[in-house]
């Protein structure tokens, strides 16, 4: 294969839509390498709406908008390359690849991550018992029942109430799977209305201050111990549905040299998206947990820009490391965040429900507050043109209770 | 899959039990020319004691002295090493260093030195300043005492050893009952009469290598029992493969009188471990989790080596150990029965698992004359070491199927089929290692589910009507 200019691994939203922005800016050959049997990430496996609002004003089913971003990027001319897994990166950037054919690797003069995010499955969570057949997470189920015709059980708890939960609930219907339970440890929802009302629109429990402290069985899950305020109790079930906790996933930058950022999990990127390996961008949900297709298709648009920016020579120096100085800012990114960026705002997630006075103080000392109320699953966006210059800092003053 | 009803010829012995033991007896007793049956009630193979553990091939540097134990811990070590490569098992030598946290324990170390070099293991090092420990293992907490080192300690993969074991003596004629349980046994003189759950099996020797049921077993056969089990829960966290570069060496503690202590490794599949505990339990069958003890598990990580506490966990197991309340392994040759017991192999079994069989081999070559197979074949396991050429770095390989393992579908397809196949998803997990990674599963298992459909008794997903 001769060298690719750009080589973008993963093809889901993120990496798909940069890849269309960088052909239509007259860039090739790109190239775009999916593990996966066929490109499109997620969105293939989410057989229901809605996704595409952003990105074409139109609502469609997650396979359909898949397929449209798909049939794009080829009208455009990129070069797709499926069920070919990138094992290594390493400068140069130099990628190795594995495929049904064994080992080889590209060396492309910029490369692309976009490997978007997972969620957390059992093992890191406390819940205890035993290990049989029929735990899964919501990526789980959809693979099965929308690519597969199958089911792993009938009558599941679900954990917790992130939005991918009620994505699972409407696969669940969709598989005549008839959930026993939705499960959640903190004191309500996480998910907004009108998603939370959905369990109840179905006649299934929504079990607030509850956790999943074991699971029973040998071959198959037979129950879960549940615990609430009041104790613990039985629950028979034939399943337990582990969704949402994204994750970053990032296991690429282990030996890479890349940077990663602990608190968001994936790598530490500038306002252009560039990672602190020379030549090698990054985009879509491996920055941080989750966010809508949409989301991830904007961003790859916007690191499409830089990169190509980058091949005419152009990018300035990357901008000065932001630091979280307060427990109460889970993570914020870009990382070294600019306002001239492609991406010109800061994104900011709190670890805890909180309101207050996010405190921005600059190289000279010069401080700018911005008011929150907000809880981790809400989005805060600053514009990085209204923080103070140079090297910033955050910090968290809280308003009294 | 060989039924008991097929199989009415006389056996030279029965195995009953399919774990580290009970494969490495019935290879060593096929090897030895005997026509060999091996036992085993679950639908797979390493269904009890061996399907959690460490993981560490030990040397017995601080096994009992005198012990039968150290004695076959010590055979077992060197014939692992001599037969590896032959079977493409990895031998990963990491070497040991067994750390001192307090001035206490830092004063036993000169006598547990002592007994390393009476128990034949004379390569351990002197007592090592916290300088020099941290030179080996900069990562380490820097609070620790001292340490000395073991340089022979060796990590191993846990599964795929004994699956080669039987493996060898499968392909060299032995025969494989899974599913089947031994509920009783009478010997008339001159061949035992096995009654289990799939019909009789008669063989002329007998040997009991149940596990955490060797005491039934033992009462099932002779009506008798010489101890009685009880299971030694061991929790195991385990984490992602990056944090495996905080470790070179296995992580020891000064061990107590009732357990070797929490260690921090690398497995030879490229993850790091904290585990395991010690809990006895009546619960034969069961190991089950306990959140708030994999929670502590995660502390001793973390005051072991701090930089664990940024590392993101993928796996958590249990296992349970064969104790008994004696401290050695009971093996027994019941005179004038043609039977042995070979009870009670608590925490070194994947360690002695070669020499325990050489032994119990001495103890039951007399009762039969049988020449040893003069050519035996020599299959070669699959690697799943991640040091260690993989399947996913060679050409017709099927495509990768478990991301996060990197396992091939030709791996899969492989241990789907052949002489041993995977009899249930956790044998076919043990065989290839597929959703055992940090997504558990989430990218593969449907895939899985179809590629495994009608091929495992329990089904992993059902069709949706
Ligand atoms: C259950 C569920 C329901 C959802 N529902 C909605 C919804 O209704 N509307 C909405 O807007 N969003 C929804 N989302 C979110 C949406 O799917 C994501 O925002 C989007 O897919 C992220 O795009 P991405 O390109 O960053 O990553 P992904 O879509 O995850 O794509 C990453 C791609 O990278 C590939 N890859 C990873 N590693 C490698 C490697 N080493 N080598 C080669 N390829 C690799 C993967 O195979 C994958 O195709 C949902 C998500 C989930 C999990
Ligand atoms: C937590 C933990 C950590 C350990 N770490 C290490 C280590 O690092 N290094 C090391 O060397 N050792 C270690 N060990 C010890 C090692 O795992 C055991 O010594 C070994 O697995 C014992 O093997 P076994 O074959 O005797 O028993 P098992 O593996 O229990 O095999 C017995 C088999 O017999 C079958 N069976 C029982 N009853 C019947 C019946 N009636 N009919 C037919 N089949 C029957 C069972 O299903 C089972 O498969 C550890 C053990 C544990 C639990």
């Amino acid at each position: 294969m001769s060298a690719p200019r750009v080589a973008i691994v993963g093809g889901g939203p993120a990496g798909l839509s940069a890849a269309i922005a960088l052909r239509r800016t007259g860039i090739g050959p790109v190239i775009v390498i999916d593990r996966d049997p066929a490109p499109g990430g997620i969105p293939r496996h989410c057989g229901h709406y809605p996704f595409g609002w952003r990105e074409f004003r139109r609502l469609y089913r997650g396979p359909d908008y898949a397929r449209r971003l798909v049939a794009e990027a080829r009208a455009a001319g990129v070069t797709i390359l499926s069920a070919t897994t990138v094992t290594a990166i390493h400068a140069g950037p130099v990628l190795e690849l594995s495929s049904h054919d064994g080992l080889s690797s590209l060396l492309p003069e910029r490369v692309l991550l976009a490997t978007g995010c997972r969620e957390t499955p059992r093992a890191p969570r406390a819940v205890g018992g035993t290990k049989p057949a029929g735990i899964a997470t919501t990526g789980t189920l959809q693979t099965m029942v929308y690519g597969s015709g199958l089911r792993p059980f009938r009558a599941p708890v679900i954990l917790g109430t992130e939005l991918v939960a009620f994505s699972a609930l409407i696969t669940a219907t969709h598989a005549g799977i008839r959930p026993v339970a939705m499960v959640e440890p903190g004191p309500r929802a996480t998910a907004r209305f009108p998603a939370a009302l959905f369990p109840s629109l179905h006649g299934i429990p929504l079990l607030t201050g509850t956790s999943v402290e074991a699971v029973e069985g040998h071959d198959k899950v037979e129950a879960v111990i549940l615990r609430d305020r009041n104790g613990t109790r039985r629950l028979v079930c034939d399943g337990l549905l582990v969704t949402g906790r994204f994750r970053p996933d990032a296991v690429l930058l282990r030996d890479s040299g890349i940077e990663a950022d602990p608190a968001t999990g994936g790598p530490v990127v500038d306002a252009w998206g560039r990672t602190s390996l020379d030549g090698v961008f990054a985009a879509g949900n491996l920055l941080r947990p989750a966010e809508t297709a949409g989301w991830c298709w904007d961003e790859g648009r916007r690191v499409a820009g830089a990169i190509a920016a980058s091949l005419a020579g152009g990018l300035p120096a990357p901008p000065p490391r932001l630091t979280l100085a307060d427990p109460v800012l889970g993570w914020a990114m870009p990382q070294r965040p600019s306002a001239a960026g492609t991406e010109p705002r800061l994104h900011l997630r709190l670890s805890r429900p909180a309101r207050g006075q996010v405190v921005a103080t600059g190289g000279a000392g010069d401080r700018v507050g911005f008011a929150v109320d907000s809880r981790p699953e809400r989005r805060i966006v600053l514009e990085a043109a209204t923080l103070p210059a140079g090297p910033v800092t955050l910090t968290f003053r809280e308003d009294p209770a | 899959m060989v039924r008991a009803q097929d199989t009415d010829d006389l056996f030279d012995a029965a195995v009953i039990g399919g774990g580290v033991i009970g494969c490495a007896i019935a290879r060593r007793l096929t090897l030895e020319g005997w026509r060999t049956v091996l036992i085993e009630k679950a639908a797979d193979i390493l269904d009890g004691a061996s399907k959690g553990n460490s993981a560490i091939l030990h040397t017995g540097f601080d096994a009992p002295e005198g012990s039968v134990e150290q004695a076959c811990i010590v055979e077992g070590y060197a014939e692992y090493r001599a037969i590896h490569e032959r079977l493409n098992l990895p031998l990963d030598e990491a070497g040991a260093l067994v750390i001192a946290w307090t001035d206490a324990e830092a004063a036993s170390l000169p006598a547990l030195i002592a007994q390393a070099r009476t128990n034949g293991v004379t390569d351990v090092s002197p007592p090592l300043t916290p300088a020099q420990v941290l030179a080996l293992e900069p990562n380490l907490n820097p609070s620790l005492r001292s340490a000395f080192r073991v340089p022979r300690e060796s990590l191993i993969d846990p599964w795929s050893a004994p699956l080669a074991y039987i493996l060898q003596a499968v392909e060299n004629g032995a025969v494989l009952l899974r599913g089947t349980e031994v509920t009783g046994g009478a010997f008339d003189g001159s061949e035992w009469r096995l009654e289990t759950t799939s019909g009789v099996v008669r063989a002329r020797v007998a040997i009991n290598c149940a596990g955490n049921w060797g005491d039934v077993v033992d009462e099932r056969l002779f009506g008798a029992r010489d101890f009685t089990l009880r299971p030694r829960k061991g929790q195991f966290v385990v984490y992602d493969k990056p944090a495996s570069r905080l470790a070179r060496h296995i992580l020891l503690p000064v061990p107590n009188k009732i357990t070797k202590g929490v260690v921090v490794c690398r497995t030879v599949f490229g993850n790091l471990l904290v585990g395991p505990t010690a809990e006895d339990q009546d619960d034969r069958e069961a190991a089950t989790l306990v959140p708030e003890t994999l929670e502590a598990l995660k502390r001793r990580g973390a005051e072991i080596l701090p930089a664990l506490a940024r590392e993101e966990v993928t796996a958590i197991y249990a296992g349970l150990r064969p104790a008994t309340e004696f401290k050695d392994y009971r093996i027994k040759a019941h005179e004038g029965r043609n039977a042995v017991t070979v009870g009670g192999i608590r925490s070194t079994g994947l360690s002695s698992a070669l020499g325990t069989a050489a032994h119990v081999w001495r103890l039951c070559a007399g009762l039969l004359d049988r020449a040893a197979l003069p050519d035996p074949l020599w299959p070669r396991v699959p690697n799943l070491a991640e040091a260690l050429p993989r399947g996913w770095q060679a050409p017709d390989n099927g495509g990768i199927l478990c991301h996060c393992e990197r396992v091939t579908r030709a791996e899969v397809e492989a241990a789907l089929s052949g002489p041993v196949p995977a009899g249930s998803l956790a044998g076919l997990k043990r065989r290839t290692r597929v959703t055992m990674g940090r997504c558990q599963g989430n990218w593969c298992a449907a895939t899985l589910a179809q590629v495994t459909r009608g091929r495992l008794p329990c089904p992993m997903a059902e069709a949706v009507e």
